[in-house]
């Protein structure tokens, strides 16, 4: 069985451990969230999402996920 | 309960739709989704008020909780128009990164911008509102503004190319009413875009009296969502905008404080 080697980035606003190498579109399957649901924000860059399997995620790297709420 | 349905419908009245940044809307009673007790309660109120824009606002998903908070697994975002919110911002900086955000969820570029200068009242930071307008129009989006009811900002957030300028009725979530009738006036007889009052509206008689100062529409969350039965408010908010809609195009009688007997003065027997 493999060592997975593993990070530490900050998710909205926490500090969270997951497996190095994972791209966007891994991350929120982990979590799952439906890509369609959020707003991905990867140190501060908007990411289209189209795009989450292009985004590997890093040691340190901080991550927004956004959805909507009720408001007024 | 089910109540009849004849109570509740307002009368037909001859009037243009209102179109805001190239947007048609059936309705020019705007509404808010948040404070509602539960999410059942605010979709019938939404479809009681008969609006078809609603305000969301952007939040990280709280990843500890259920995924079901978020507000689109309540409302389809093919029966009703998402306006997102800046609400909660206090830069022009955040309340850019927000639109962005908000854009980048696909449904259109329309933003509902909110910046805020002071905790206490909720009274926006006008300087930071119009600076974030510019940013925002320059980059495309169709920017609803909401701002206190002082004219030459609502001038300002014209030129600096928002579709819609939105003073405030009172402070947020107070349900204070129309404080200011003659600014609101004023900046409607100015602006060249519509005018749309948002906040402040506490129950149907200010939504009747703001849009009786002439207002292209009117915006509103706290009035419905906090009341005891919001599905019933949100009839009556529906009925007021169009009576003071129905009024303004009326045209009112001059008020005196004096009076005038309406029934004939001859003819009384000696």
């Amino acid at each position: 069985m493999n060592t997975t080697e593993m990070i530490e980035i900050r998710l909205n606003g926490k500090p969270h451990d997951l497996a190095a190498g994972q791209s966007v579109r891994e991350l929120l399957e982990s979590l799952d969230l439906h890509p369609g649901m959020v707003v991905v924000e990867l140190n501060r860059e908007i990411l289209e999402r189209d795009r989450y399997d292009e985004f590997t995620i890093g040691e340190g790297d901080t991550v927004e996920l956004v959805h909507f709420v009720g408001g007024g | 309960m089910t109540a009849s349905q004849t109570t509740s419908e307002a009368p037909a009245v001859q009037d243009e739709a209102l179109e805001v940044g190239g947007h048609t809307l059936t309705s020019r009673l705007i509404v808010g989704t948040g404070k509602y007790a539960t999410n059942e309660v605010m979709v019938d109120a939404i479809r009681a008020s008969g609006a078809d824009m609603v305000t969301v606002a952007v939040r990280r998903v709280d990843l500890d909780r259920t995924k079901e908070e978020g507000v689109l697994h309540h409302l389809d975002p093919k029966e009703f128009f998402l306006l997102a919110n800046t609400a909660g911002c206090y830069t022009a900086e955040d309340a850019v990164r927000y639109a962005r955000l908000a854009r980048a969820a696909g449904f259109n570029e329309f933003v509902k911008l909110e910046v805020i200068g002071d905790e206490t009242t909720l009274l926006p930071d006008v300087q930071a509102t119009v600076d974030a307008a510019k940013t925002l129009s320059d980059e495309g989006f169709k920017v609803m503004a909401y701002t206190n009811d002082d004219l030459v900002t609502a001038l300002r957030l014209e030129d600096a190319g928002c579709v819609a300028v939105m003073p405030l009725a009172s402070p947020i979530g107070s349900g204070l009413g129309v404080v200011n009738p003659y600014f609101i006036r004023e900046i409607k007889r100015r602006l060249e875009v519509p005018v749309i009052v948002d906040a402040g509206v506490g129950t149907a008689s200010d939504a009747c009296v703001t849009m009786e100062q002439g207002v292209d529409g009117v915006l509103m969350n706290t009035a419905i969502a906090a009341a005891d039965d919001p599905v019933r408010m949100a009839h009556a908010m529906r009925s007021a905008v169009w009576a003071g809609r129905s009024a303004y195009l009326a045209g009112r009688m001059p008020s005196r404080e004096i009076a005038v007997p309406s029934s004939p003065t001859a003819g009384m027997l000696d």
